[in-house]
Order: structure tokens, then C-alpha cells, then sequence
């Protein structure tokens, strides 16, 4: 954002979400939508996390589980597909692998530093007295 | 409308607060939230009762103290709605917290501030202490001296405060039990004028426009967080008062009743003048008339409008005196009171200052008596004869015990 003087920006602690106004925004995809500077869409606090969620879409059934219990809308779904995780905004909270009911869960935290291929490859097997 | 109108006489025998609940009522105010304390409880209560017979299209919020009731009002006003509540003493300092939230946010909200003392010891009468605990947290606030006052001034806040070039919310002061609990004439408006003064609501921001979605209550450190309050202040010094003063002239032109940021009495050719505020200035200006016929000439300064202060205003209105004397009713807690600060400010430099000192009196509802008051302009007197204060700055009135004054 510009480094604005105190005469330069809309009254109260605001912010707008898009420049100017919109139309079907529920109908639009969110990485089709034009949000503004100013909204966190555009800005990544992927430095926040410690440790990181990872998706392993062989075992996933799609439930949206994880999707509907995400306090910061980071997983991103397709028509009730589960795609993936938006990783500039996860925070590593850990709910998505904690609501997963799959078994094994679909989705298990790792360090930040992890390599995700590895992991998958190495993936636990089904639990078997659960 | 889908609600119905109430025939008002043209002078009603109302308290404080139920002229202020009316005019809640007439200004159809969409969201009340609200948590009861004395003195104040019955503005609130006096707007559920309209609510529930029909006088109003709104919603009333019952909420589990006074921080969630703020809290709901700045909900309400950022979601787009006009909003108002109610509060004293305990209730205000709890509510101190989102007292900022709200200036800060810019919501026009008008709170009605039913003046009480602040425990301990636990008091439920008039005093200036909650009105002194806000007068930092950027919010507009007028004092009422009377029931009539509190009528009138509801309306002029929601004109105020709504405006776009102003956008900050608004108390409206009252004295506890003085004004909000003794019965006046109060000479009203009809439901239809009364509306009109204040007119339709118009939103600004709200979060109710969906073709414009905005987040409300941001957050900003080091980088953002100075040009936001320069901001507000900015406002509250160069745009608050020519709008106050054009809606003072509406007000007006609609009821005769004028109103001024500085509300002067007999000060023309006074020598001495004190300057206070609420139902004292009512019992000044008695006695500063009946001061004259002793052949001292008395003025009395009312603030009308405590923040944005009147600086300026005050310097005018005290350049010719000579001695004043300042009336605090609310503890100063180690140090001068709050207008003995912000006169001696004002006044310091004038060409000829005044001599002033500064009389702490009333806390927790002592009443100021026309006697103490008499006593007063006699010693402002007798330090104009004496050319010199003759007496210590600060001075504590009708307190029992020994004599006690300071510096």
C-alpha cells in the first residue's frame, strides 16, 4: 500500500475488500476475484506457521470436513473436491487433520521445513484397531 | 409508517430521562443495547416501553453489562443502523474500553450519560466523575443543564454526529438526579418536526451494503495507527464545531431555543465569573443576579459543548474579567481540576489574564447551595479589591471538617 499522509485515506479503522463495487461475488471463485491492496487475500502470513498441514489425496473422500472447520478458509475445494491447502494463509492450527475421519487422515502435520513428497511416500498405514 | 405517532402537549412535566427517552423515540432510533443503572436506567427502559406499544420500529438488545452493551452499538452502527443507549458512573468506566473502539471506528453513536459518582465508597448521585473519565476517549459531548436540555440536545447529537463530513459519536450529559429525576416543563416537538430535524439515516460504510463488502475494526501498528488519530483529531478540531453551530442554528430557527458552545450569562461587563457545568449553572446564574443588586458584577460562564473543548470561545468570553474562579465537580485525584487545566490553558495567553483559582465541590451529590455560591462571588471580589488571590488556587466547598485547600 502507498505510504499515505493522514489526509489521504477513508475515516474509521476500515478497510474495503475490493476496489470499487461487486456483483455475484459468491458465484465467483475466489482466485478469480479482484480483491483490493488492502485485503488479507492479497497478503501472505504464511511466516505465522510452525508446523504445516499436508494432503494426501489418495485416502481423502471428499467429506469437506476439513473444509467447513478451517477457522481461516485455507482449504481450497473445486465443486466438492478437496484440491488442496491455500499455505500463504494456513496458520498450522492443526483442526483440519484433528476433524479428517478418514484412517488413515488424509491430511497430518508436519515441521514447516518437511518435504511433502517424502511424507506422502512415507505415509502411516490404516490403523488397524480403530 | 408502520408505527404509531404520540400527541404530545406543547409543554410536558417530564425528568430528565423520559425527555430523553422521548426523544429516542421521536428520532425512531433502530437499535438500542442497553444494560440498567441508576440513574439512567429509565431512557433505556423508556425506549423498550415505546418499542413494545408500537411508537417505534426498532430493536431493543438486552445485553449482560455495559461493555456489551457499547459493544452491540458499535455492531449496530457499523452494520448501518442508528443507534443510541444509555449509562452512569460504574457502567460508563466499564464501558470506557469500546468507548474508543467506537470514535476510533467512527460510528455515530449517541450515548446518554446520566452523571454519577464513581465508587468507592459506592454512590449513586450526581457527579461529574464518569463525564471526566470520557472526555479523552474522542468522542463529541454536550451538557445538559436542564430536562429541556436533555430533549434538545438529543436531536442536535444525531445531527452532528451522522453527518458524513463528522462521523464521531456523541454523549449527551445530564446531571444524576438533579435533571434526570426532577420534573420540568420541557416544551417539545411534534413526532413529524422532531423526525425532520433529524431526518432519514444515512449509511456510510455499512456492512449491510453487500455490492461494497468492508472490514470494520482493523487493526494498525507503528506504520498506520498515528495517521489514523491525527485524523480523528483533526476532525473533531476544524469540522465538530461549524457543524455544531449550524445545527444550533436550525435548532433555532425550528423551537427559538438557541444553544451556544459557550453558554454566557451577564458577562458583558462582569468582573467575576465562575465557569461550571450541569444544574450548576442554573443556580449561578440565580445567584449571579442576585450578586449584581449587591453591587458586584457577576457573570457565569456554562460550557455547553466539553469536547471538542471551546478554547478559543472561553479565552473570548473571560478576556475582560478579572477574577474567576473554576467549579470542579468530580475528585481531581492529585492535581488541579479538569476545568481549572483547561481555562488556565485558554486564558493563558490573553493580553490580561484573569486571576483564577479553582473550587472542587458537589462530589457524590453534596448539593452547591446559592450560599456557597454567594460566598464565592464575595472572596472573587475580594480579590479584585485586593489586586492579588488572596486565597489558596485550590479549595474544596462544602465539604465538613476543617478548612481544605491546596497550593
Amino acid at each position: 500500500m502507498a505510504n499515505k499522509g493522514w489526509d489521504e485515506f477513508e475515516i474509521g479503522a476500515m478497510l474495503r475488500s475490493f476496489d470499487g463495487s461487486i456483483d455475484d461475488i459468491a458465484g465467483t471463485a475466489q482466485v478469480d476475484r479482484t480483491y483490493s491492496p488492502s485485503s488479507s487475500y492479497t497478503a501472505s502470513v504464511a511466516d505465522w506457521r510452525l508446523v504445516k498441514p499436508v494432503f494426501n489425496k489418495d485416502y481423502c473422500i471428499d467429506c469437506q470436513f476439513c473444509w467447513i472447520y478451517c477457522p481461516d478458509v485455507s482449504i481450497i475445494a473445486r465443486d466438492k473436491k478437496m484440491i488442496g491447502v491455500d499455505m500463504d494463509h494456513c496458520k498450522g492450527c492443526g483442526i483440519c487433520v484433528e476433524v479428517c475421519p478418514t484412517n488413515p487422515k488424509s491430511l497430518l502435520m508436519f515441521p514447516e521445513q518437511a518435504e511433502e513428497e517424502a511424507e506422502i511416500a512415507s505415509w502411516p498405514a490404516k490403523d488397524e484397531e480403530k | 409508517m408502520a408505527f404509531d405517532k404520540m400527541e404530545l402537549k406543547d409543554i410536558e412535566v417530564w425528568d430528565g430521562n423520559f425527555a430523553a427517552a422521548q426523544a429516542l423515540r421521536q428520532c425512531q432510533i433502530d437499535v438500542v443495547a442497553a444494560y440498567p443503572i441508576t440513574p439512567s436506567t429509565p431512557i433505556v427502559e423508556g425506549y423498550a416501553k415505546f418499542l413494545a406499544d408500537n411508537y417505534i420500529e426498532g430493536e431493543f438488545v438486552m445485553v449482560e453489562s455495559e461493555h456489551a452493551a457499547m459493544s452491540g452499538c458499535i455492531g449496530a452502527a457499523a452494520a448501518g443502523g442508528r443507534v443510541a443507549t444509555a449509562t452512569s458512573s460504574q457502567g460508563f468506566a466499564l464501558m470506557v474500553e469500546t468507548l474508543y473502539q467506537a470514535s476510533g471506528m467512527r460510528l455515530p453513536i449517541v450515548l446518554n450519560v446520566v452523571n454519577r459518582a464513581l465508587a468507592a465508597p459506592l454512590n449513586v448521585n450526581g457527579d461529574h466523575s464518569d463525564m471526566y473519565l470520557g472526555r479523552d476517549s474522542g468522542w463529541i459531548q454536550f451538557d445538559a443543564f436542564s430536562p429541556q436540555g436533555a430533549y434538545d440536545l438529543n436531536f442536535i447529537a444525531f445531527r452532528v454526529c451522522e453527518d458524513h463530513g463528522i462521523r464521531l459519536p456523541c454523549m449527551v450529559h445530564q446531571d444524576g438526579f438533579m435533571t434526570s429525576h426532577t420534573a420540568q416543563g420541557v416544551e417539545t416537538l411534534s413526532d413529524d418536526v422532531a423526525y425532520n430535524f433529524v431526518g432519514d439515516y444515512k449509511p456510510m460504510n455499512d456492512m449491510l451494503d453487500f455490492e461494497h463488502p468492508v472490514t470494520h475494526g482493523v487493526q494498525t501498528e507503528e506504520d498506520w495507527h498515528f495517521e489514523h488519530k491525527a485524523r480523528q483529531h483533526n476532525d473533531l478540531m476544524t469540522k465538530v464545531f461549524p457543524k455544531i453551530e449550524e445545527v444550533f442554528a436550525d435548532f433555532e430557527k425550528l423551537t427559538g431555543r438557541k444553544y451556544n458552545l459557550v453558554e454566557e450569562y451577564d458577562m458583558k461587563d462582569a468582573d467575576v465569573a465562575v465557569v461550571c457545568m450541569g444544574t450548576s449553572v442554573e443556580t449561578a446564574r440565580e445567584v449571579a443576579t442576585e450578586m449584581r443588586a449587591k453591587g458586584i458584577k457577576a457573570g457565569v460562564v456554562g460550557i455547553r459543548v466539553i469536547r471538542p473543548f471551546p478554547f478559543m470561545q472561553i479565552a473570548q468570553a473571560l478576556k475582560d474579567i478579572k477574577a474567576v474562579a473554576t467549579l470542579d465537580r468530580s475528585a481531581p485525584g492529585g492535581t488541579v481540576g479538569m476545568l481549572f487545566n483547561e481555562i488556565a490553558g485558554s486564558m493563558y495567553n490573553l493580553e490580561k489574564r484573569p486571576m483564577l483559582c479553582g473550587k472542587i465541590y458537589g462530589l457524590g451529590g453534596r448539593d452547591l447551595t446559592k450560599a456557597h455560591l454567594v460566598e464565592l462571588y464575595t472572596e472573587l471580589q475580594a480579590n479584585v479589591d485586593a489586586g492579588k488571590i488572596t486565597t489558596p488556587l485550590q479549595q474544596f466547598i462544602g465539604v465538613r471538617g476543617p478548612k481544605l485547600s491546596f497550593l
